[in-house]
């Protein structure tokens, strides 16, 4: 049977981890590498890196930090943070990375997402929607939650999976730091309209709330990032409550 | 000892490089035809699709490269698929090692059913010297949206609504369809395994 997946996220800056915390088990928790690592080894899924760095050099500092984790974790990892074309999906994926996230620039140009599915395969295309409920609706925000759109997000993840997208990964800024849970409804919505896997993001505070969005909300995967990045909730913890709750998890 | 990976139009071949060399070898990417026949161990990746895969190997003749080889082969997702015999993949004669037919998932009508299968599937009916120290049930890194059906060569089942084959195995052949080179330490043992053959 297939697993639910727990996905580690971690925010990635000028090639570093911004969120850094101590951990015992590793000499520098701004090495990305040596966080990826460990999560890999505590059992986690997958893992995303989202680089915020907003140089010039960004891309090249990207490329080097992609091959420089491929070469030191043995699970699958997404990269996402201003990917707007073919090239630069090519180069992170020459690099080593195994799927990239693509969001405002798909939003802004959707036929970005018919190019990366035709020119590299759906499975590694992962459409990252920032969504925020208001005026009785889920709707779209871009450029890391600052702008507004007046399209709903279901809407636009059904196109994107026509398109060619291979997953959505769907954070709710409501929930997103509140800890209150994830977006049970929305997050229902796309799972269980859409057939591609969605991974659920944004407001995971408890084991209790992965339960739910895994049992009530049939998410495909959960991520977080704060809450185990402060330690607050240990991934092999987690695993080991949701599977004797009679969820299908990996070991 | 010389490990060959076969270059051709599909992708991950990056990872498995990588995961090699976490295994302290270091692997050759290569098509050149001559390299490929005196490698010790060759492996067969893939991610992509079936039917430009088999044209770009035909237009190389490496077609018929892979077919004759004597030493161990191991095929990995579309690598596997590809050393089937024909696939449902835009109607793909394939090369025919394994006598089995590749499909494409099908949603049963009762549910949606997600494609491609990405994700950790167990697999189970372990049979191979590949999977030597392997639990049953392990866990390994499934991204596909075709499966080969079961067979006699059948060396390893996983379930995606139905029984498929995981792993298959024929004389020199050994074929997985999920990928060791993501799948943890598991996947890193079967990679290690093979090399140690």
């Amino acid at each position: 049977m297939l697993t639910k997946r727990i996905i580690p996220c971690l925010d990635i800056k000028d090639g570093r981890t911004v969120k850094g915390v101590n951990f015992e088990n590793i000499r520098d928790a701004g090495d990305p590498i040596e966080l990826g690592a460990l999560y890999a080894e505590q059992g986690a899924d997958e893992l995303v890196f989202l680089d915020i760095t907003a140089t010039n050099e960004r891309r090249k500092t990207l490329s080097e930090l992609v091959t420089r984790i491929a070469k030191h974790v043995n699970i699958p990892f997404t990269v996402g943070g201003g990917i707007s074309s073919v090239e630069d999906v090519n180069v992170l994926l020459q690099s080593g990375a195994d799927k990239i996230s693509v969001n405002t620039s798909a939003f802004k140009r959707p036929e970005l997402v018919d190019e990366l599915a035709k020119e590299f395969g759906s499975q590694c295309v992962v459409l990252a929607i920032d969504t925020r409920f208001e005026d009785g609706d889920w709707y779209v925000y871009l450029n890391g939650g600052r702008v507004k759109t007046d399209i709903k997000a279901y809407d636009w993840a059904k196109e994107a999976v026509q398109r060619g997208a291979g997953e959505i990964l769907l954070t709710s800024m409501n929930n997103d730091g509140t800890k209150q849970g994830f977006a049970l409804d929305i997050t229902g919505k796309l799972s269980q309209n859409l057939n591609v896997p969605v991974i659920a993001s944004g407001g995971a505070g408890t084991m209790q709330h992965f339960m739910d969005v895994f049992e009530n909300a049939q998410a495909d995967a959960a991520l977080a990032a704060s809450i185990f990045h402060y330690k607050e909730i240990e991934i092999q913890a987690l695993k080991t409550y949701l599977y004797q709750r009679g969820l299908n998890i990996r070991f | 000892m010389k490990t060959v990976i076969i270059k051709y139009n599909a992708g991950n071949i990056r990872s498995v490089m990588f995961a090699l060399d976490r295994l302290g070898v270091e692997g050759t990417v290569t098509d050149d035809v001559e390299e490929i026949r005196s490698a010790d161990k060759v492996i067969f990746p893939g991610v992509g699709e079936a039917s430009s895969a088999m044209r770009y190997l035909q237009e190389r003749k490496l077609d018929q490269v892979i077919t004759s080889l004597q030493q161990p082969v191991l095929g990995i997702c579309l690598g596997m698929q590809l050393l089937c015999k024909h696939s449902e993949e835009n109607d793909t004669k394939c090369l025919g090692i394994f006598d089995v037919e590749v499909r494409r998932f099908q949603s049963p009508v009762d549910n949606l059913l997600k494609i491609p299968q990405i994700g950790w599937n167990n697999i189970t009916g372990l049979y191979s010297t590949m999977f030597e120290h392997v639990p049953e049930n392990s866990y390994m890194y499934f991204v596909h949206s075709y499966y080969a059906a079961l067979g006699p060569d059948t060396v390893a089942t996983a379930n995606y609504v139905i029984n498929y084959s995981a792993a298959l195995q024929k004389d020199n052949f050994y074929a997985v369809q999920f990928h060791p080179e993501k799948s943890a330490t598991e996947g890193q043992k079967i990679l290690d395994n093979f090399l140690k053959l």
